[in-house]
């Protein structure tokens, strides 16, 4: 039985640079299903916190725990469960679109050519397999990389910025694909400016300034009038 | 078993994109030739050259350009973030180190293919009068030179100074290997072979690459998390 988890929490979670306190005492804890909107200005510390909980970055202080275990316990099991698309896109420009979502696939273990044309098809590159990913728009590259942290169907689910560059009609196929990994029981973390799409997608919402959480809240009303509430009483 | 599976996917993903556009073979070799070009101006008169500037001038060429395809290696994995997508991949680390030194250890022989018949050409050396000696000097004195490299420039890869610092760090360190391929190259130009000699550092480069390459794959995990 591999491993698996549906609850991840952060206890009193710091990442320090320097002097810099680019995540100070962040607590929160996350739940199979729940699309939390992670927000905040450039700088806020919300990079970081992904980097943390994708295992790629060590925290100065607090623990990071997927289902009571720790990243330093079972970090490979940890991170066969998570998927990662950051803002770069962690594709290979030189290789096909299918030589890139089929190098992934192997490295999680996974050989199964029919998966490689499913994700190329949920991506709209069904007729592109076989082009490199140089010649792809933003947004195709966008939607390919989407399917590429997607392949291994990952509980945590770390979404840095992945409207940049999606023309309307993407970004609601991306909105819709996020919940329906969130309704199949991934856990979504989302990192975005883009408060209009934020809004009707997220069911959560933490606030990031200055490396703190503002707050951690489900979402009542529109989230930019919650968002501007926050950041002004803060 | 899967280590060594990982390190083959990575090894033949890095082959499939060199494939492609042949960059850093092309610019590694086109530098390597040059450098020997150039040093064969300087030393050759009348076609007649320094007996043991063949095997300096060698690995000098082997050094350089070798510090250039570390270079474009992981500028390619810094493009994209890929290496980061490696490192969240649910492998472990040392096997993607493993994976990136054969593919660098993999273009330095193929730079060497053509380097060593030229360098032997140019400088009338017989290399090749004890090819299997000269291959285990190549080959180990590559590996355990790389061996530094990979770490050294996978650790750089997202330093903004990466272009200056990697041989700063990397030539202090690797200047055993060197001097050992120099020396051990030497002998065997020696006439007759003197090929005690050339053992010798062959045992040398053979302790340098064993301590490199387990000190390596040891760090490899802490230095690449943040």
């Amino acid at each position: 039985m591999s491993f698996d988890f549906d609850r991840v929490e952060l206890s009193d979670l710091s990442r320090h640079f320097g002097r810099r306190k680019a995540v100070a005492r962040v607590s929160l804890s996350l739940s199979a299903g729940d699309i939390l909107g992670l927000l905040g200005p450039n700088g806020a510390g919300k990079s970081t916190l992904l980097g943390m909980l994708a295992t790629l970055v060590a925290p100065t202080s607090g623990r990071v725990t997927y289902g009571g275990v720790n990243a330093s316990e079972r970090g490979q099991e940890i991170r066969a469960r998570i998927g990662v698309l950051a803002h770069e896109l962690h594709l290979y420009p030189e290789l096909t679109a299918r030589q890139n979502l089929e190098f992934f696939a192997s490295l999680h273990g996974l050989a199964d050519g029919t998966m490689v044309q499913t994700a190329l098809e949920s991506a709209a590159l069904g007729d592109r397999g076989e082009d490199q990913v140089a010649s792809f728009s933003r947004g195709m590259r966008q939607r390919l990389a989407l399917e590429r942290c997607l392949l291994h169907r990952p509980r945590l689910v770390l979404l840095d910025e992945p409207f940049t560059g999606l023309d309307d009609r993407a970004v609601r196929i991306v909105a819709d694909r996020i919940r329906r990994i969130a309704s199949e029981g991934a856990i979504v973390v989302l990192a975005t400016h883009d408060l209009d799409v934020a809004d009707g997608l997220i069911t959560r919402m933490a606030v990031v300034r200055a490396g703190k959480l503002l707050t951690d809240a489900a979402i009542g009303s529109g989230v930019r009038q919650q968002y501007r509430a926050l950041v002004e009483s803060a | 078993m899967r280590f060594l599976r990982i390190a083959w996917l990575v090894l033949r993903k890095d082959v499939a994109i060199e494939l492609r556009s042949y960059e850093i073979l092309s610019t590694t070799l086109f530098f390597a030739v040059a450098c020997v070009a150039i040093f064969s101006f300087a030393f050759v008169r009348e076609g007649q050259a320094p007996v043991d500037a063949a095997a300096g001038i060698l690995w000098i060429a082997i050094a350089f350009s070798g510090t250039l395809a570390l270079g474009r290696t992981f500028e390619r994995e810094r493009y994209g973030e890929t290496l980061k997508a490696l490192l969240l991949a649910p492998a472990p680390r040392p096997a993607i180190y493993l994976g990136k030194l054969l593919g660098i250890v993999a273009l330095l022989f193929a730079t060497e293919v053509i380097v060593v018949p030229m360098v032997a050409f140019l400088f009338s050396a017989p290399f090749f009068s004890r090819p299997g000696l000269l291959v285990a000097l190549l080959g180990l004195g590559t590996i355990g030179y790389a061996a530094v490299g990979t770490l050294f420039a996978a650790m750089l890869v997202r330093a903004r100074t990466r272009d200056v610092m990697l041989p700063i760090l990397l030539y202090p360190i690797t200047i055993p290997v060197i001097i050992a391929g120099v020396r051990g190259t030497s002998a065997l130009l020696a006439s007759p072979v003197d090929e005690p000699v050339a053992m010798l550092w062959i045992g040398l480069l053979s302790f340098f690459d064993v301590v490199f390459v387990t000190l390596s794959l040891w760090t490899f995990e802490p230095l690449m998390t943040e």
